[in-house]
């Protein structure tokens, strides 16, 4: 007995079921119910986009840890794995690859290496990707392919088409009235489903709400943030239409079309770029539902959240010093 | 017209605010000794605190304040940079003899055997709140290294061999850090001496001879030979541990061979002759 | 109380569960055999160690004092054997730090005449409140959960304050440990006349039993002794960690927050906090004169043989402990004294018991190391889970890079050093480490400024 040596550490000296890697497998999982409807809505193409971001963001990751910051690789912690499939989400099923690799390599080495990995990154990877690409690739990036109701398995090209968010953007620029614009765009129970042109993971907020019960099943995420998001969009938005119905387009609108699901389930909840304390998360997920209603109604693009997310993480500082938790006896 | 316009009220607004800053620069403008920049670029300026104050100009600052350089002391420059210091200030500096740090532990993965394994964060001071360390000898090195992270002048490297730090005398600025830094205050700030040549007792092995002896090969057992055969009343013992004071010390070395754990060390020093190694060695026993 | 999981009470912040693991709530509490030699630390109490009263050679009885207190906070240590005083000498103690020690050999088991050894149940309390103190300090009663703070202390309430309630803490939150379970299984009916002793004490009539509701049948068990004496209250509670701290008790129990530490006691709320553990010590010296020389360890582990809950004789060598719950399995990597979230990990099964040794747990290799340390991914988990509302995450990395003073201003001196945040921490990272660090680091220098 006198050979082997005992362990010594401070206490605590057992640990929870919580681990970087089992929260990001988590996070995987919760995300495949709306990859699967975005196969069966875009086709093969889908999957094909999906899989090239995250190859090359589990590339990239290695690559520059490896021979670039001379570090062990950590891409067994998953973490590149989730920003690579947060970032295919993001992106239309019809874009080249070159495209898709150009974004994995702009949000693993812009938007989380060069600011030392994993959980120093004070922006959320995948959306500095995709705002990269938007900006830079404006055409691409802007041209959604039609959903496939029929010939779903091919790969051949199909032909494109505009999201409601577009569709009703533009029509409203243009000086026509928003009940008339409705006809135009699918119903809201195809919003829901997600049977509407957009980017890979957007569509369906029904497969997200999935996704999202179990995370919050896991404790993975808490309600606070999407809630405080999706409640102050409609909130707002319901405000700028009850003024102007004819010029505004509708709460339900907004909260169903585009990424406002995606990214109050995904974006608004990443550990790494959201604040702290609930009362922070509160305030966080409210900030980016007005400035996404803002960038919707009032910018130049029709389409705000990720926008909305980025300039709210770099407040999510600003936020934790300000929220402290309720101390206790005081 | 339009561009005259622009470029007039652009060139007056230009002015304006130039004119604005000059008073608000005026008004805080703080009039400084000249002589606290001479001062601190005399010194080494690698604010490394080891004069007492928090960097090389607060230093500059509080000398040109006192206007006296009695109490002020810069380590690292030695008394090359305290010449050039009182040439600016037209005082007398204190000399002082060049000194280095020492490490007083020489408890070897080989000489004290560890007797559990630490698991816990990866400092020292974490594993000194923890417990009484990962070796029987509850005084020694832990081998963590905070020491060398401490040292602003890369002086200092962990020997993976023997697990204990190593100072390189070369870069070694005697600043301190690593003293503030050593949980163990295992680390001490001794006289270089001529020629580099020194003489300490490398262990602070508190505990009575027997436990310290059976924690570590080399542990000093406060046996008191050395205080015996020291001629100048530089070593005293003190809770079962020697200690020899380097002011005192004349580097004689006679207390080297008669130390029975080899607990105390010199270095730099040539080669001793055999004989005179015998004689002491006999001289020791009898007393 | 028939339905007591459903009204449980709880405190309001933070807190985990972690798994059970009572695998000894089963076994009835065992004697210990008497040791050969016994090892008795004078400082086994938070304060001024005891000053040996006895010399090498001397032979002592059980209860037969043999360190007396030393200051208003220290506690009187007793023989727990009959025997031959061999030395007084350093041995190491939990830290692995030596420590002044009477070592006694064994001889026979002999007790003091004026201890009354009998089972026989003693109701009526005949002692004055003043004399009940006198005979708890006497006894050299220190309180059993943990910390081992002078028990009569907390009885002499300071001027100016006022206590209102008798807390009792029989939460046993920490995990494994079943020490206080079949205390009140077996000895209700004392733990009951012990609660009366420290009411009358205090010179107060209400007390707050608390108890986690995976204990129904101990819940079930006192609820009957007490029948219809209002005085005294049992209260299940949530199970949830850290329940058991005083704090967390205080806010369940009466719904009360104790101001911050360091000035903040339970007592500024109006409430008195004692151990059940610690109440069965007060019913043997109030009533039976015996000194605290023996208390109930429990000895377990997944691995080991059977886990057991031993009444054992202070001073006895833990290895003995161990041995008798079927020997160290081979595989083990980790002996710990306490539970698994607060208790102290040991470097070696040679120290001896102390007064404030709840548990002996074992973990196995698998169990016993930490894994890799990676980045914090800043999910917030340690905030919401604290129960004290700090925000582990950036103490640390205060402390990590020095600066104390923040720290001093993220109220690091609050933390109670429960370990929820490492518990939860899904990245790894050993906050309490370095919350520790800090705190000791910030006091010294508070201490240092006062001295300016």
């Amino acid at each position: 007995m006198k050979d082997k040596l005992l362990n010594v550490s401070l206490s605590p000296h057992v640990y929870g079921r919580f681990s970087v890697h089992q929260m990001m497998v988590d996070v995987v999982i919760a995300l495949l119910p709306a990859l699967a409807m975005s196969v069966y809505i875009f086709g093969l193409h889908a999957l094909r986009v999906t899989l090239i971001a995250i190859v090359s963001a589990v590339l990239f990751e290695y690559i520059i840890q490896k021979f670039m910051l001379k570090v062990k690789p950590s891409i067994s912690d998953g973490s590149a794995i989730v920003t690579g499939l947060l970032l295919a989400y993001n992106l239309p099923s019809n874009l080249p690859w070159w495209i898709i690799v150009v974004g994995s390599l702009v949000s693993i080495g812009l938007g989380k290496m060069s600011f030392g990995g994993l959980g120093n990154n004070p922006f959320n990877p995948a959306l500095v990707g995709r705002v990269f690409l938007v900006i830079s690739f404006p055409v691409e990036m802007t041209t959604w392919p039609k959903p496939l109701l029929t010939d779903r398995w091919q790969l051949a090209d199909a032909s494109t088409h505009a999201t409601p968010l577009a569709i009703v953007k533009e029509g409203l620029f243009a000086g026509e009235a928003y009940p008339d614009l409705i006809a135009q765009i699918p119903s809201y129970l195809d919003l829901f489903l997600g049977r509407m042109g957009g980017c890979i993971g957007e569509i369906s907020a029904l497969a997200l709400l999935l996704g999202c019960l179990y995370l919050l099943y896991r404790k993975v995420i808490t309600w606070h943030a999407p809630v405080s998001m999706l409640g102050s969009m409609f909130i707002f938005s319901g405000l700028l239409w009850l003024t102007n119905p004819a010029k505004f387009a509708d709460p339900l609108f907004h909260v169903l079309a585009g990424g406002a699901f995606l990214g109050a389930i995904y974006m608004t909840t990443d550990l790494v770029t959201s604040p702290m304390t609930h009362q922070g998360m509160l305030i966080f997920g409210t900030g980016i539902g007005i400035i996404t209603i803002l960038i919707r109604v009032f910018g130049a693009y029709p389409e705000g959240v990720s926008f909305a997310i980025l300039i709210m993480n770099a407040f999510v500082p600003l936020i934790n010093r300000m929220c402290k938790p309720k101390r206790f006896g005081e | 017209m339009t561009l005259l316009y622009t470029i007039l009220s652009l060139s007056i607004s230009g002015i304006v605010a130039a004119v604005i800053l000059y008073l608000i620069a005026q008004q805080f403008k703080i009039d400084e000794d000249p002589r606290i920049d001479e001062v601190e670029n005399e010194l080494p300026l690698a604010n490394c605190g080891a004069c007492g104050y928090p960097g090389c100009r607060n230093f500059a600052e509080a000398i040109v304040k006192a206007n006296s350089l009695e109490e002020f002391y810069c380590p690292v420059g030695g008394n090359e940079c305290m010449a050039a210091v009182s040439r600016v200030m037209k005082l007398e500096h204190a000399k002082k003899d060049p000194m280095i740090a020492v490490v007083r532990c020489n408890g070897t993965l080989s000489n004290c055997k560890k007797t559990s394994h630490y698991d816990g964060a990866k400092t020292c001071t974490i594993e000194t709140l923890t417990y009484s360390g990962d070796s029987d000898c509850s005084f020694g090195c832990i081998g963590l290294g905070e020491c060398v992270d401490s040292c602003p002048f890369d002086a200092m490297y962990m020997d993976p061999k023997t697990g204990l730090p190593v100072i390189i005398e070369e870069k070694c600025t005697s600043c301190g850090n690593c003293v503030k830094a050593c949980p163990r205050n295992i680390i001490e700030i001794r006289k270089k001496g001529p020629k580099s040549r020194r003489v300490w007792v490398s262990c602070v092995n508190k505990e009575k001879g027997g436990v310290a002896r059976k924690s570590c090969l080399v542990a000093c057992i406060g046996c008191g030979k050395c205080v015996n055969v020291c001629p100048f009343d530089a070593i005293t013992l003190e809770n079962n541990l020697a200690y020899i004071d380097f002011e005192k010390c004349k580097l004689c070395r006679k207390c080297v061979p008669v130390c029975p754990t080899k607990a105390i060390h010199e270095c730099h020093f040539p080669p001793r002759k055999k004989p005179e190694n015998k004689i002491d060695h006999n001289a020791k026993v009898t007393t | 109380m028939r339905d007591s999981t459903i009204n449980s009470k709880t405190f309001t912040i933070g807190g985990v569960h972690p798994d059970d693991h009572k695998l000894s709530a089963d076994q009835p509490i065992k004697d210990m055999p008497l040791p050969e030699t016994v090892y008795l630390h004078t400082g086994q109490h938070i304060g001024a160690p005891a000053k040996p009263v006895v010399e090498k050679g001397q032979t002592v009885k059980v209860g037969d004092l043999i360190a007396q207190s030393s200051g208003f906070i220290s506690a009187s240590i007793h023989s727990s054997v009959s025997g031959r005083v061999e030395k007084i000498d350093q041995v190491a103690d939990v830290t692995g730090h030596k420590r002044q020690t009477i070592i006694i050999r064994v001889e026979g088991d002999e007790w003091n005449s004026q201890i009354d050894r009998s089972d026989k149940l003693k109701g009526s309390i005949d002692l004055k409140a003043k004399e009940i103190i006198e005979r708890i300090n006497n006894a050299g009663i220190t309180g059993l959960g943990g910390a081992a703070f002078p028990s009569y202390v907390k009885l002499m309430v300071p001027d100016g304050k006022k206590a209102e309630f008798l807390t009792i803490n029989a939460a046993e939150c920490e995990p494994y440990l079943t020490a206080d379970h079949r205390l009140m299984l077996e000895k209700g009916k004392e733990l009951i006349i012990g609660i009366e002793i420290l009411l009358k004490a205090l010179n107060i009539d209400h007390a707050l039993v608390g108890i986690e509701n995976n204990k129904v049948d101990a819940i079930e068990t006192l609820q009957s002794f007490i029948g219809k004496n209002k005085r005294i209250q049992i209260i299940p509670l949530k199970t949830l960690y850290p329940q058991g701290g005083e704090r967390q008790l205080v806010k369940a129990l009466v719904d009360r927050e104790i101001p911050p530490p360091p000035k903040g006691l339970p007592i500024d709320v109006g409430c008195v906090v004692f151990n059940i553990g610690t109440v069965y010590a007060v019913y043997e010296a109030v009533q039976k004169n015996k000194p605290l020389v023996e208390r109930i360890i429990t000895v377990t582990g997944k691995t080991i043989k059977n886990p057991s809950n031993f009444k054992v004789r202070i001073g006895t060598p833990i290895s003995k402990l161990i041995e008798a719950a079927g020997g160290m399995p081979k595989n083990t990597g980790k002996v710990i004294s306490g539970g698994p979230m607060m208790g102290k990990a040991l470097n070696s099964i040679d120290i001896p018991v102390t007064k404030g040794m709840s548990g002996l747990l074992l973990l196995p290799d698998s169990e016993s190391t930490r894994k890799p340390v990676l980045n914090c991914i800043r999910c917030g988990k340690c905030v919401t889970k604290c129960p004290l509302g700090l925000e582990p995450y950036l103490i640390m990395a205060l402390t990590e890079h020095g600066y104390f003073e923040r720290a001093h201003a993220e109220k690091i001196l609050n933390c109670c050093e429960c370990g929820c945040c490492t518990y939860i921490c899904p990245a790894n990272r050993p906050l309490l480490d370095y919350i520790r660090l800090g705190k000791t680091t910030v006091n010294k220098i508070l201490r240092e400024k006062e001295k300016k």
